[in-house]
């Protein structure tokens, strides 16, 4: 995998194991008073801890404290061993095979084996799940037609040849696998809890888990209490006692609770109104990381569809001042962006609008060509629809936008709807151009390109089809050499850009506000942030 | 401050209470006549217009909206801004005399007064139709169901309670996919629910009042009920309608800022005072200009609203008649 | 009186089928489903949820199925919040929001009263325009504005008072959420309680009540008060209803566990069943304060009576 991540990822959290087991031994000496709590607020009220039903970042990391997956993930994204403690793929890329640790263990004390991962496995594909990200896992062999309930769970490519190896067949080579096998949806679960009861058993009191962590208490829109599982595994390395969750949506409630002390984390995103100043005020507390998420507009390519002349998409692409929307109008680090694939993803999509690198007036020159050429002009006006659904930063940037086109002679007439009827008109087509914002899953290019190849939700939606494209997101999917691999993501981008099939705008960052008071948290592109890594300082 | 009643302090005439002497005496006490006596419309509204003229504060509040509302209909021609010109020199700079943006200008860097004022022409007419039409529908609708009273209140009634019951956002939302995007639905949606408390209220006093000597003595000499409610009934309510209708104007206009969250009220580059509200909290410690600049504006029309309100309550008392 | 409430409570039966079968429709023509959100699903697995939901049956079977399970007391589970059924969420925050409106009501109805009374009594006087001038302030700023300034004042700058949170119901966590909701609600009780007593202070039977030589208090605690409740008391019922729900901005302000949200979010995420179980639950409620406000007004003016 290529790092392209800016920031430095150097082996630091071994020095932080050891204070951390330091920490862990100090607590067993210390009285029972010196617990240490961590108070995060997570952003929103988790919708569900199943691992398999989860649906973003605010139950994700809850889930990933409560289930270890074979694969994990150390304080700096890195993937490491979970209960896998080695993995192996063979020559042809088709058959993965794990080992999975024989010292760990279910919170009630049974024994983690390789059937409970098959199980969770099947369970995940089963079409009454409704596992939300089941098509990661297509791959493997039968999965597709199991999920579309053409096939019988038993028949999935996934066995354990004895209690501690799991093999995964797949159906065709996958860069990205390890990525989904790293996700909470593929956690081992335990069978022998879940063939009693399959449905809302992660209870306080009920769930039998195999993480850091055990759910203790869950009082919806209030609070979640985490306590240290003392079964997991690397239980003597985890310094926590306990960790509550808040979930607090608003910005300026959670920024007030942490400055009175009341949160040690918070990740409900910073006022924007006033970035310059919190920054100031906060200092080293206030945390702004790259994210693995873009932010775009979506061209509607059909026929119909003005938007379908390829002249005025780049036009438009020409005259979109993008620093002034991430500069001005944001300024909490965005970073500008002429593709899709965020900068910061690994797998080393390159590749970029061929106007990147042109001067401003020289673009607009060229805008104003390009649109006098497919007929438009100041006296003959294009008049387009923009949709975006209701924040104040959408409606910042899309007040921008259609400034910024004015000049071209575009008539920009903007639309805001409440979120669910924004994606519907999205889902359906009924736009011209749309507000979208694409946060991985996993972290890696497919997850982006993937979505615009025939049958994606993006091309779908926005009447994208390219042959070429779609070859090669396919071929860089089955490439599993690293560079070999990047080289065709590249080009596979360098298409879409060439085809002006986007607006990108910009690489979204991710807040956090983190107390002087944390140890070992570290920022990661994907926002995952173990907590078995984090200490306290008294 | 001056005074809201300055011209005339009656309430000293003959007039219906709300209550009679029944609360007094344990019933069976003198009730003295008092009927107000319906005089033709035309000057029954003169009379009124010569009290309202007397009061000053009132007046003065009367002047000073009319002022509001010619301000904000004229006054964006004068301005050297348009409503969606972009000063990509000026994101979100406060108020100065420098650049020609006087009150400064939003986070897009468009001019806050020539926002403003536009905003006032939306919010100032939503108030205006919705409070009109959850007055006439709302007072109509409590007199008629308190004055028939039996089954007839029952069922309207319980109309009212289903219109309570039902979820607002889906209301608005299945009007917007009716009916497309349109401002005038703004008015509708918004009269739409705010006639329910009104129509509470009137009916209210209509129960105490329908059984006072004045009505039924009306109801004996054969006085058609249509009149009695129009000119018995709800000129006596008159001053609770009055209140409750100045208690609605902020209402609908912050109303109106969530049906743009929705996405049927007012559309970008268009504002009203309730989206700048809105947006102004949301940067109220960074750039507190952005909330005060239109708040202002509608504390100002509020006040004088009140103050207009009362006045009017005094002019159109039928016991100082 | 006791016909008559048997007769209104069997009308709420109907009423409450009215509501639950206009809303299950109307909230079915709105744009957009459960699960349209920012990650588009893969048809494949949106089938799936459809399914799992039965939202791939007709409309009138997914109706009848709803009403089926509603008999049975089962609202369902929520769509949003998976692991909680529907009951579950509002037994859980009902008992918050509770707490938190009608504490607000009792201190607005304490606060507004006495106000409205004295502004009338000393009517056009500093009294009078300092009471109802606070009061208009109280109604011209939204709590939107008013309740992130007290809890930056007192909670961060102050440091008086926590900034938010339930804390399981403690004191200190009440004050800032309880006054925020309580503000405007004084206001109004205000205004129009100076309103209405105005008007009963001028009514003859008051003069006549003055006349036979009660002291003045006894004249506005006595008999003007409670006739002059009753646009008040017409205001209540729907209010309280309103106010005992919650307010999904003073919850997210103070991060407070409360079911004022649903009524919000539910509508936004089209989280369906949570949609119909707070419009059941608010219907109920709305239909009850109209029953107990019109069995108040016999109360307050003996006059009015429903017994034709």
């Amino acid at each position: 995998m290529t790092n392209t991540t800016p920031f430095p990822r150097p082996v630091r959290h071994h020095s932080l194991f050891k204070r951390a087991a330091l920490t862990a031994c100090l607590l067993t000496i210390a009285p029972l008073s010196m617990a240490a709590t961590l108070r995060i607020d997570n952003g929103a009220e988790p919708g569900t801890l199943d691992p398999q039903k989860t649906s973003g970042v605010w139950e994700t990391r809850i889930v990933r404290e409560l289930f270890e997956t074979l694969v994990s993930q150390d304080a700096t994204g890195e993937l490491v061993a979970g209960l896998a403690s080695r993995w192996d793929l063979s020559d042809d890329g088709l058959t993965w095979t794990f080992e999975l640790r024989d010292d760990a263990q279910w919170s009630d004390g049974e024994p983690i084996t390789a059937g409970d991962a098959v199980f969770s496995l099947r369970r995940l594909l089963r079409p009454e799940t409704t596992a939300h990200n089941a098509n990661l896992y297509y791959p493997i062999e039968n999965a597709r037609a199991i999920n579309a309930g053409e096939a019988a769970p038993e028949t999935l490519g996934a066995r354990a040849l004895d209690d501690h190896h799991l093999e995964i067949q797949l159906e065709r080579p996958t860069a990205w696998f390890l990525q989904a096998i790293a996700m909470p949806e593929a956690a081992p679960l335990p069978e022998h809890v879940l063939r009693e009861q399959d449905e809302r058993w992660v209870i306080p009191g009920r769930t039998v888990v195999s993480g850091a962590f055990t759910l203790s208490e869950w009082s919806p829109q209030d609070h979640i209490t985490l306590e240290k599982n003392p079964q997991f595994y690397a239980a003597d390395d985890v310094a926590l006692d306990e960790a509550i969750f808040y979930p607090l949506e608003e910005a300026s409630a959670a920024l007030n609770r942490f400055r009175t002390g009341a949160l040690d984390i918070s990740y409900t995103s910073v006022p924007g109104g006033r970035f310059e100043q919190l920054r100031r005020e906060l200092g080293e507390t206030l945390r702004v990381n790259p994210m693995v998420a873009e932010y775009f507009y979506m061209f509607n390519l059909r026929p119909e569809s003005p938007l379908s002349d390829i002249r005025v998409r780049e036009a438009l692409n020409l005259a979109t001042r993008r620093e002034v929307i991430t500069d001005q109008l944001l300024g909490m680090g965005q970073t500008p962006s002429y593709w899709l694939v965020p900068r910061v993803t690994a797998g080393g999509a390159e590749g970029a609008l061929p106007t990147a690198q042109m001067a401003m007036d020289e673009r607009m020159a060229r805008a104003r060509e390009l649109m006098q050429a497919a007929g438009f002009g100041p006296n003959n006006p294009l008049t387009l629809t923009l949709r975006y659904n209701t924040l104040e930063d959408h409606k910042k940037i899309a007040v921008a936008l259609a400034a910024m086109w004015k000049p071209l002679g575009v008539d920009v007439a903007l639309i805001n709807t409440e979120a669910a009827s924004h994606y519907a008109a999205i889902r359906e087509g009924d736009f011209q151009l749309a507000r979208y914002g694409m946060v991985a899953t996993i972290d890696d290019p497919y997850d982006f390109l993937g979505s615009y190849t025939t049958g994606g939700s993006s091309a779908l939606s926005s009447g994208y089809h390219n042959a070429d494209y779609d070859r090669l997101v396919e071929q860089s999917s089955e490439t599993i050499d690293p560079s070999a691999r990047a080289e065709l993501l590249t080009r596979a981008q360098q298409h879409l850009l060439d085809d002006y099939a986007l607006l990108p705008l910009y690489d979204y960052v991710n807040t956090a506000l983190v107390s002087e008071r944390v140890h070992g948290w570290a920022p990661t592109p994907m926002d995952v942030h173990p907590l078995r890594y984090i200490s306290l300082e008294e | 401050m001056t005074s809201s009643h300055g011209a005339h302090d009656t309430h000293a005439a003959s007039g219906s209470a709300p209550a009679d002497d029944n609360h007094l005496q344990g019933g069976g006490g003198p009730n003295p006549p008092q009927a107000p006596v319906a005089q033709p419309g035309e000057s029954l509204a003169r009379e009124a217009w010569r009290r309202l003229r007397h009061n000053r504060a009132a007046m003065a509040s009367l002047i000073l909206l009319v002022a509001m509302a010619i301000i904000c209909i004229a006054g964006p021609w004068l301005l050297p801004w348009d409503l969606a010109e972009v000063d990509w020199e000026n994101f979100g700079t406060g108020p100065t005399l420098a650049n020609q943006h006087w009150l400064g200008t939003d986070a897009n860097g468009r001019d806050l007064l020539t926002r403003t004022l536009y905003g006032g022409r939306v919010s100032l007419s939503v108030a205006l139709v919705a409070t009109l039409v959850s007055l006439v529908i709302g007072v109509l609708y409590g007199a008629i169901s308190g004055y028939v009273g039996g089954r007839t209140d029952n069922l309207m009634m319980r109309f009212v309670d289903i219109m309570y019951s039902l979820p607002f956002m889906f209301l608005v939302i299945l009007l917007m996919v009716v009916f497309g995007r349109n401002i005038f639905l703004i008015y509708a949606a918004i009269g739409a629910v705010e006639w329910l408390d009104m129509a509470r209220i009137v009916r209210g006093q209509t129960l105490s009042l329908k059984r006072r000597e004045f009505i039924e003595a009306a109801h004996a000499l054969g006085v058609r009920d249509s009149k009695i409610i129009t000119r018995h009934l709800i000129p006596n309510s008159i001053g609770p309608v009055i209140i409750y209708v100045t208690l609605t104007v902020p209402k609908v206009i912050l109303l109106e800022s969530f049906l743009s969250f929705l996405g049927l009220g007012v559309q970008e580059p268009l504002t009203s005072w309730g989206v700048l509200i809105s947006e102004g909290t949301s940067n109220m410690q960074g750039a507190p200009w952005m909330l005060i600049v239109p708040a202002a504006f509608l504390a100002v029309t509020l006040f004088c609203l009140n103050f207009l309100g009362d006045g009017l309550r005094d002019a159109l008392d039928p016991r100082t008649r | 009186m006791l016909s008559y409430i048997a007769k209104r409570l069997a009308m709420a039966i109907p009423t409450l089928l009215i509501v639950i079968t206009a809303s299950f429709f109307l909230m079915r023509v709105a744009p957009g489903g459960p699960f349209d959100g920012e990650r588009q699903l893969p048809p494949e697995i949106e089938a799936n949820l459809m399914a799992a939901y039965h939202l791939d049956e007709p409309l009138p079977m997914q109706y009848l199925r709803y009403m089926g399970n509603l008999l049975q007391g089962d609202f369902g589970p929520s769509f949003k919040y998976k692991d909680f059924s529907v009951t579950d969420l509002i037994a859980q925050g009902f008992p918050v929001s509770l707490e938190l409106g009608g504490l607000a009501i009792l201190l607005a109805l304490l606060l507004g009263i006495p106000m409205g009374v004295m502004a009338a009594l000393k009517r056009n006087t500093t009294v009078d325009y300092l009471l109802m001038g606070t009061a208009l302030g109280g109604i011209a700023v939204p709590n939107f504005v008013i309740a992130p300034l007290m809890a930056l004042f007192f909670g961060v700058i102050l440091g008086w008072l926590p900034v938010g949170g339930w804390n399981g119901g403690a004191l200190p966590n009440l004050v800032l959420p309880v006054v925020a909701l309580a503000i405007q609600q004084i206001a109004y009780i205000a205004r129009m309680m100076r309103a209405s007593m105005i008007e009963v202070l001028g009514s003859h039977f008051i003069r006549t009540a003055r006349a036979k030589g009660l002291n003045e208090r006894q004249v506005i605690w006595r008999h003007a008060l409670r006739p002059a409740m009753l646009p008040v008391l017409s205001y209540l019922g729907p209010a309280i209803a309103g106010i005992i729900t919650g307010s999904v901005v003073i919850e997210q302000i103070f991060g407070l566990p409360g079911i004022g949200r649903y009524f919000v979010q539910g509508a936004l995420n089209r989280d369906y069943t949570l949609v119909m179980g707070t419009v059941v639950f608010y219907g109920i409620l709305i239909v009850l304060m109209n029953l107990i406000v019109d069995l108040l007004y016999s109360l307050f003016d003996p006059q009015i009576r429903y017994d034709d």
